[in-house]
């Protein structure tokens, strides 16, 4: 089994190698080829995986692959924990992975386009896309199979890097390479919390072992420290704190979410694969699987969940007002990964790991299809633009709307039994500070479907407005690009179904996932599950969700279809709200001033000031202009006049005379 | 006060007037003057103390040939009076304060009011000799028998002044003849005598 | 009532003002010569006074031999002098710096 587990992730490598340093001789078919095989060997193991782990009862697998070194006691390893949480993320990432590799073919089609003639970065691009996210994948896998902190960071660290990489693929283009840094320091940020949350955790158990460390939390949990001279602070707290910052800035929660919208200025194929599916809910599964850590403080639970709350409520806020096909989807997805985070905040970390499987399918899904409507709009993104396609792009309709649903969590789809269960359990949380992160979950629902169905109608429905040409062209893309639709719509209509029984109110996660005795909002919600059946008609006839979500559908089909002048004439009511939100609640440019200005001037000024004045002024000529001042000084001893030196003797032979005397 | 004390304190006053007058004086030749005054009344005092033949030496040697050689010198250069005593008045006062200091001290070890280190009982009385104490003869057997090494430096010390003054002063003129019979003799005849080998060609008489 | 510190106070009185000379005189190279001789003056006394108080003929040696080597160097002296005049005409002390730093 060992050999298998290694097989994932490193034939994902060997083909992201294999494609990147031979780009130009293996040519685009040789690249896709040999990537596809390498995502697609690492799925079917996984699914391999998956099936020994959860139905032939195969025990978890804690294993070391290889020694890095040993230094004072801490041993710095690779290896994998597979156990029932990581098969689920591996099956995840590897079949989403798989779709996108597929779907890319027919994306990428046209790669030359885009780069201008002489352009050396242009060349085998194609190639180095299907590189760049083979790279990923192996990146990912080894983030989630890691026993071990180190190896986490180093999945952390290297998905980080491929998506910056995947951000400003076409860097020829000032915005992209505006949003890749941007993405990267953002997430920087979050690491800098993450790795002193780590750095915590070696200096009070002395290891990096996930098993080793959970089994010294609660020593841990009666230890203070003193970071602040004078005020104590639990020492689990603190460490769940700053893991959490290194989440909030792997998955863009308030207010290291700056850089997701942004991140759509790479290619479609990667915002789904890395920015909807995958990438994003790291921080997501990193929690959860630091649930032993999280649950002894409820501090930092709260302070979790609250975040959560605020990501989920005021990124859907901002969906409503967007323009492009991606920035809908892109907030979408930052107020979905603040549900999960609510949902964490609630000790229902299966819920959250729940919802980011079966959000990972749908999302994907609808960004595919945006990228399929991009393509068919020959890479017209601007909804303004669009309208009407029903009728010319009916896969990508159909799979759209199975994604949307699946989002609005309408009663049946896999996006409802996530959702649902996660709105159930904040109701019933003991976490402080649930009763606001529930009104916020239960108005996100509302919003969600708003600017959902504002999206769909917008592209799909209602009258056509883009220019005659770009019409005339309109046709399905090619199967490449709609087989992965469908593969992908499958499962988010019917996964729900199939596993919110065991997931969430059996035992698949018990391996993996500890709650505390206090902490069991979750298991209320399921005393009162007996079947998905039941689940889904509680849904529709006992729930304010289903109602929010109807409502949001049927304000957005008004605004947009029935009656347009509407949602113009709101748009003037509430101009300053709108302006708000437009403006991302001028987050952008907060941090433009007070960060990129503020360290700007802290630059000029230590430059100007410590550098030039200081150190360069001050020490280095200043101790220059010293000597020469002092010896301009003592030059004028030496007159070359006799009398003086005479002179000078004679002081001298008093000095010693009167010494003499003295003594 | 006896006489002797007398003599002493007339000679002493003399010797520093004349010290004075030798730094203050505006003439050079005056300065030289009043130097060779001071010569003379130390002299005088190194009677008193019974050193005659330093006393006459003194004024022989230092007097009569260094004081006449240094008058000679002030003379020779043609001095320019008028710029020689600028500046003089400007430092005068660090000058007197840094010797008075000097005196200061040095009178304060060794006077009334300070140290006293030379009051011991030996130092107060000198020994007097008899009539017949020749001071020359004294210092003659002294000076040959346990100083005759320091002697005979003194008198390479004074070969050497003569080398040096010699060696710094002396020009040579170039218009001067003199012989230097060595090199006459050495003289070949390839020297002094070149012989050309020319035809004899007829001259045409001029007309 | 005269006694050895009187001639001591003598000798230090007569190093002052010849110290005091050499100081303030700046034009003149020849008075310098003439004050460096009244400071070996100054020393003789002293050496002499201690000779005749202390009944040692030590004194009057070495006096005799700063005699001589005060007469060589007053010689040299005035040699170095004659030359310098040779070259600048003037004795002015003053323009005696070209060592200066």
């Amino acid at each position: 089994m060992e050999l298998l587990y290694l097989a994932i992730p490193l034939s994902a490598l060997l083909g992201s190698i294999i494609a990147g340093l031979f780009s130009a001789r293996i040519g685009r078919v040789g690249a896709h080829s040999v990537t596809i095989l390498g995502v697609g060997v690492s799925f079917v193991l996984s699914l391999v995986a998956l099936y020994h782990i959860v139905f032939a009862g195969g025990e978890i697998f804690n294993a070391t692959v290889y020694t890095w070194m040993v230094s004072d006691g801490i041993s710095f390893e690779i290896g994998f924990l597979i156990d029932h949480l990581t098969v689920m993320m591996m099956s995840v990432v590897t079949g989403v992975s798989l779709a996108v590799h597929v779907y890319t073919i027919g994306y990428m089609a046209d790669e030359e386009h885009n780069w201008p003639k002489e352009s050396l970065a242009g060349k085998n691009a194609y190639q180095r896309f299907f590189s760049y996210i083979s790279l990923f994948t192996f990146s990912m896998l080894m983030l989630v199979m890691s026993n071990n902190f180190l190896q986490l960071f180093f999945g952390w660290e290297a998905v980080g890097l491929v998506s910056y990489l995947l951000i400003g693929f076409w860097s020829v283009r000032p915005t992209a390479v505006y949003a890749n840094l941007k993405a990267f320091l953002v997430n920087r940020v979050g690491d800098f919390g993450f790795i002193l949350g780590i750095a915590a955790i070696v200096m009070y158990s002395g290891s990096l072992d996930y098993y080793q460390v959970f089994a010294v939390a609660d020593r841990l949990a009666d230890t203070s420290v003193s970071i602040f001279s004078g005020t104590e602070w639990n020492l689990v707290t603190v460490i769940c704190i700053l893991l959490f910052i290194g989440a909030m800035g792997k998955s863009a929660q308030v207010p290291l979410h700056v850089w997701l919208p942004d991140s759509m200025e790479g290619p479609t194929p990667i915002s789904a694969l890395i920015h909807a599916a995958t990438m994003v809910t790291a921080g997501i599964f990193m929690v959860s699987r630091m649930s032993p850590l999280f649950e002894l403080s409820d501090v930092a639970l709260s302070f979790v969940m609250i975040i959560g709350a605020i990501t989920a409520l005021f990124m859907g806020l901002v969906g409503i007002v967007q323009n492009d096909i991606k920035r809908v989807v892109a907030y979408s997805t930052l107020s979905q990964l603040g549900y999960m985070t609510v949902a964490l905040g609630a000790s229902a970390y299966s819920a959250a790991v729940f919802h980011l499987m079966t959000h990972a399918f749908f999302k994907a899904l609808l960004f595919l299809a945006a990228g399929s409507v991009i393509i068919a709009m020959h890479h017209e993104q601007d909804m303004r633009k669009m309208g009407g396609l029903k009728k010319y792009l009916p896969i990508t309709y159909w799979t759209s709307l199975i994604g949307s649903l699946a989002l609005i969590g309408f009663p049946g789809f896999s996006g409802f039994f996530s959702k649902d269960t996660i709105i159930e359990a904040v109701h019933h949380s003991t976490t402080p500070g649930h009763e606001i992160a529930y009104m916020a979950v239960l108005l996100g629902v509302f919003i969600t479907a708003f600017y959902t169905f504002r999206m769909f109608f917008l592209v799909f429905h209602g009258e056509q407005r883009m220019d005659k040409h770009t019409r005339e062209h309109l046709r399905e893309p090619p199967w490449v690009v709609t087989g992965p639709l469908i593969a992908l719509a499958i499962p988010s209509a019917i996964i729900g179904w199939i596993t919110i029984g065991p997931m969430l109110f059996g035992n698949y996660f018990d391996d993996a996932i500890y709650v505390a005795e206090q902490h069991r909002g979750l298991e209320i919600v399921g005393q009162s599950f007996h079947s998905a059946i039941g689940f889904v008609e509680h849904g529709i006839f006992h729930s304010k969700a289903f109602l929010l979500a109807m409502a949001g559908v049927f304000a957005a089909w008004y605004l947009y279809i029935s009656n347009p002048a509407g949602a113009d004439y709101l748009k003037k009511v509430f101009a300053w709200p709108y302006r708000l939100l437009e403006e991302k609640y001028f987050a952008d440019r907060a941090n433009e001033i007070v960060f990129g200005a503020g360290s700007r001037n802290l630059g000029n000024r230590l430059w100007s000031t410590g550098d030039v004045a200081i150190i360069d002024g001050l020490m280095v000529n200043g101790s220059a202009k010293l000597v020469v001042w002092f010896s301009s000084l003592v030059r004028q001893l030496q007159s070359g006049l006799l009398y003086h030196y005479a002179f000078a003797m004679i002081i001298g032979v008093l000095g010693l005379l009167t010494a003499f005397v003295i003594m | 006060m006896s006489f002797t004390d007398f003599i002493f304190l007339a000679f002493s006053a003399m010797l520093i007037a004349s010290a004075l007058a030798v730094i203050t004086a505006r003439n050079p030749v005056h300065s030289a003057l009043f130097l060779v005054l001071c010569f003379f009344a130390s002299s005088a005092l190194w009677l008193l103390l019974e050193a005659e033949f330093l006393a006459i030496a003194l004024v022989l040697v230092y007097v009569g040939a260094v004081m006449v050689l240094f008058l000679f010198i002030v003379m020779m250069l043609d001095i320019n009076l008028v710029q020689i005593r600028e500046g003089f008045v400007r430092y005068l006062p660090i000058g007197a304060f840094f010797a008075l200091c000097l005196v200061g001290i040095m009178v304060w070890v060794v006077g009334d009011f300070g140290a006293r280190i030379f009051d011991t009982p030996e130092l107060q009385q000198a020994v007097q000799h008899g009539a017949d104490y020749s001071n020359t003869k004294a210092l003659g057997r002294v000076l040959y028998t346990d100083y005759v090494l320091p002697f005979e430096v003194a008198a390479v010390i004074l070969l050497v002044a003569i080398i040096a003054a010699i060696t710094l002063t002396m020009r040579r003129r170039e218009q001067t003849k003199y012989q230097t019979p060595g090199k006459q003799i050495r003289v070949k005849r390839e020297d002094r005598l070149r012989i050309v080998k020319m035809d004899s060609v007829p001259g045409e008489p001029k007309s | 009532m005269i006694g050895l510190n009187s001639y001591l106070i003598l000798g230090a009185v007569l190093f002052a003002i010849s110290i005091a000379g050499i100081f303030l005189n700046r034009k003149n190279v020849v008075v310098l010569l003439m004050c460096i001789e009244l400071m070996l003056l100054a020393a003789n006394i002293n050496f002499v006074a201690f000779s005749y108080y202390l009944n040692d003929l030590a004194g009057q040696v070495f006096v005799f031999f700063i005699l001589t080597v005060a007469a060589s160097e007053a010689a040299i002296g005035l040699a170095i002098l004659v030359v310098l005049f040779r070259n600048r005409h003037s004795i002015d002390v003053e323009q005696l710096n070209e060592m200066k730093g």
